[in-house]
């Protein structure tokens, strides 16, 4: 149903696609593998018309069309769902979906849209409330909104630019559902993610890219997650690690009874208690929109706090502001990178020194010190392996990944013992998220405390020291490391506690 | 001061003041469309002059207050696909463009009035609506039923505007190019096109603001509106956007304005003190925008140009 033959792409400085082919036939999954970088968000949106491509033509069905914006690619029945989130978060679900369609009269009567929304969403299993605001909503959510919205345009060719990388287990189980029910309906399916194990589970055909190229093709029947690693980086990788067992030291963040309400004004938070010692990864596993967001916010003084407090290393913080909390010694690495973790328009040295340019040796007489500041920044560049031409390159123009790993650099690298980390490893790719791990484990050996709140189930039990269970906002369990079986722990996401299972 | 504090001095301060609410409303009313969508236009004081003028020497050559009406909104309509072209398709610096076109409404009308006129020649301007019984309403009848056909069109776009904003396609589209205009892209909205539409309906409105201010006074002179238009562009500020909110500004700085002038009028405050008491609209204005200065409500993307980078 799609074709893409010999799609050249260049920007300033790099060419993000090279003669790449690519076909997609109805009722199948073609799967984008590739590191950060690699790609597969620019060749995506040049046929969703958001780039021209330089050189190359597209065909849908054979006939070759130009897709000059997003407006065609949708009258050729192409549907996207972006990396970065493509919602207005000032409108509702429902006025998002209505947004661009045509109406009778040009009233933007919500009734039908909501009638035919819920249809829609019935159909394909994608729970919505059509009248919730977006800015309310959770990730996971706002996922479901964008499926939806290309949904609703009866999209017969869909992209789908990590959809995954914001979903927990169960909730990519119920997508693939969804996708399956899509492709047995005969649509086509472009599916970008770098979590193998789902790339071997949901793909029909697999195109790997390196740098821009095409470096293989296959399908999962004639590889293994090792084999598409390998494909990718071009190197033997080898997955999985142990975690050094490891005494820890005194408590260095407490919060104790947190009490915080969420944007919809709902207690997103009650009567939460976690305790993270010096040299300990404490993992906070659980279903997006169960309090994640609000409790690394809380923490990190993003949001007001209502009962309950924090401290780190011991002592109180009365009313934390980041930049209280940070002269503290906390770092944070948020969730939504491109909302509070980079500054899009600045480039990447100033996003690298958005921290530590106030101090010494960065800046002298109150003059900042560019060789400093260079020489630093070209080093965590080289070492958390940011794919981008240059330094000085706008930090919004790097690939969806890269963006991750300038944030992640920049908390990473200072000397804080108290580490906020939320979904570090979202969206990148598997030799950087080897890498984050690998980081995350040498900050627990130098006797940080790090809070890991993820929604990867296997993150969390992979590296956590205990796990404590977050639904609707209390913690379900803190359970030790030998303790956290995979079953147990996606059971308690769920909110069946302990009590009931035993007793069932 | 006993003399303001009388019934008829009261009503007479107050309807006036309503009418006077007028040309903000409708510059104000015009200016939230287009920061709906994301445009700052300071230039609203230009267009509004130009309007005035429009108006002014149509009505002059006609003798038509109706045809003095059409070329006021006509004249903001070419003004609005002036300032959609620099800001829109040129990118162009909204601040700065926004004092251009106030620099050029000021000078161009100020030339075109010298040319064409010289003199001042009044006109037979705007007329107060006979409504019958409800006009002879003692109190409310001067309150509400005798005001110029256009001050009811001003009020009536209040409602109208909420409602183009917020229950039509265009206003879904306006506020989404407003808050995130990559998003509606991907959705196939036209951002810079929904943007010249905004443009240019706030510009016809703020013509027609201009427009019957000068009906309204019957004359036209230089720098008629005498700042007036930027205490619009300030309203959208107070009003939050929305179009109830700068009603209430409107009036506010309609009765304000009505007020000084019945002082003056009733010799209250006389000489210096008079000088002082004009500049209460621009001393409330600061003040008024000090205490809304929070800017909640924003559109996200007020000043931010819209270009798809391939
Ligand atoms: N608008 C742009 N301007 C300049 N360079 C760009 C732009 N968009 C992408 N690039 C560059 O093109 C290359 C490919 O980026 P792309 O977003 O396609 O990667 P990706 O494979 O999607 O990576 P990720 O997995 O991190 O999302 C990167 O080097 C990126 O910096
Ligand atoms: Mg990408």
């Amino acid at each position: 149903m799609l074709e893409m033959v010999g799609i050249t792409k260049r920007f300033p400085g790099v060419i993000a696609n090279e003669d790449v082919d690519l076909t997609v036939l109805p009722g199948q999954v073609h799967t984008l593998l590739g590191e950060n970088g690699a790609g597969k968000s620019t060749l995506v949106k040049i046929l969703y018309g958001l780039y021209r491509q330089d050189e190359g033509e597209v065909k849908i069905n054979g006939e070759p069309v130009e897709i000059a914006s997003p407006a065609a690619a949708i009258t050729h029945g192409i549907g996207m769902i972006h990396q970065h989130f493509m919602l207005v978060p000032t409108l509702t679900v429902a006025e998002n979906v209505a947004l661009g369609l045509h109406s009778r009269r040009g009233l933007a009567d919500m009734g039908p849209v909501r009638k035919r929304l819920m249809e829609v969403s019935d159909r394909h299993g994608l729970a919505i409330d059509p009248d919730a605001y977006i800015w309310q909503l959770a990730v996971g959510e706002r996922q479901r909104a964008e499926i939806l919205k290309a949904l609703y345009r009866e999209a017969q060719l869909l992209v789908l630019d990590e959809p995954t990388a914001v979903l927990t287990p169960p909730e990519v189980e119920d997508l693939f559902a969804t996708l399956r029910s899509l492709t047995n309906e005969g649509r086509g399916l472009i599916f970008i993610s770098h979590k193998l194990t789902e790339v071997m589970d949901i793909s029909d055909q697999i195109t790997v890219l390196r740098d821009g190229r095409v470096v293989g093709r296959t399908t999962p029947s004639e590889t293994s997650r090792e084999g598409l690693a390998s494909m990718m980086v071009g190197r033997e990788v080898r997955l999985g690690r142990d975690v050094p067992d490891q005494d820890t030291g005194d408590d260095r963040l407490a919060v104790d009874a947190l009490r915080v309400r969420g944007d919809r004004g709902n207690l997103a938070l009650e009567d939460f208690s976690v305790q993270v010692a010096a040299g300990e990864i404490v993992g906070i596993a659980g279903v997006s929109g169960n309090g994640q967001r609000e409790l690394a916010e809380a923490i990190f003084g993003l949001r007001p706090i209502e009962g309950g407090r924090v401290e780190v290393a011991g002592r109180p913080i009365a009313t934390p502001t980041p930049k209280s909390v940070r002269r503290r010694g906390v770092a944070f690495v948020p969730e939504e990178r491109m909302r509070h973790g980079a500054v899009g328009e600045l480039n990447v040295s100033e996003n690298l020194m958005l921290v530590e340019y106030e101090h010494r040796p960065y800046v002298r007489a109150g003059l900042l010190q560019f060789g400093a500041i260079a020489e630093r920044c070209k080093d965590l560049v080289r070492r958390f392996t940011v794919k981008t031409p240059s330094i000085t390159t706008q930090t919004s123009h790097l690939s969806g990944g890269n963006i991750q790993k300038v944030v992640i650099a920049r908390e990473f690298s200072s000397d804080a013992e108290v580490l906020i980390v939320a979904q570090p490893t979202r969206g990148i790719d598997i030799g950087a998220a080897e890498y984050v791990h690998e980081r995350l484990l040498s900050k627990r050996a130098a006797g940080a405390a790090i809070l890991l709140i993820t929604e990867d189930l296997d993150e969390a039990l992979q590296l956590s020291d205990r796990v404590v269970v977050l639904y609707e906002g209390r913690a379900m369990c803190d359970l030790p490391r030998a303790e956290a079986t995979t079953d147990r722990v996606g059971l308690l996401m769920t909110g069946v506690s302990e009590d009931a299972t035993a007793s069932a | 001061m006993s003399d303001f504090f009388t019934v008829s001095v009261l009503v007479a301060t107050l309807a006036s003041g309503i009418r006077l609410a007028t040309p903000f409303l409708l510059s104000a009313l015009g200016e939230t469309i287009g920061q709906r969508a994301g445009v700052l236009n300071l230039g609203v004081e230009g267009v509004m002059l130009i309007g005035a003028y429009a108006a002014y020497i149509t009505a002059l050559r006609t003798g038509s207050v109706v045809a003095g009406v059409l070329a006021a909104m006509g004249a903001g309509a070419l003004m609005g696909i002036v300032y959609a072209f620099i800001t829109v398709v040129m990118h162009a610096t909204q601040g700065i463009s926004g004092i251009g076109i106030f620099l050029f409404g000021l000078g161009f009308t100020d030339l075109l009035f010298r040319h064409q006129v010289g003199t001042p020649v009044p006109i037979d301007g705007l007329r107060g609506l006979d409504m019958g019984g409800l006009s002879d309403l003692p109190v409310v009848g001067e309150l509400f039923f005798q005001h110029s056909v256009l001050t009811y069109v001003a009020f009536a776009l209040v409602p109208v505007v909420w409602f183009a904003m917020n229950r039509t396609t265009f206003g879904l589209n306006v506020r989404a190019v407003g808050e995130t205009p990559e998003a509606a892209d991907t959705l196939g909205v036209r951002v810079n096109v929904v943007r010249t539409q905004a443009i240019i309906i706030g510009n016809v409105m703020a013509g027609l603001a201009g427009g019957t201010l000068a009906l309204d006074v019957g004359i036209f002179q230089q720098n008629l509106t005498s700042g007036q238009g930027f205490i619009a562009v300030a309203l959208v500020y107070f009003g939050a956007w929305r179009s109830s909110g700068v009603m209430a500004g409107a009036l506010l700085f309609g009765v304000v304005s009505s007020t000084v002038l019945q002082l003056k009028t009733l010799g209250i405050i006389v000489g210096a003190n008079s000088t002082i008491a004009a500049m209460a609209p621009a001393i409330l204005t600061i003040v008024v925008l000090v205490l809304v200065s929070r800017r909640i409500g924003a559109p996200s993307a007020l000043t931010v140009p819209f270009e798809r980078d391939n």
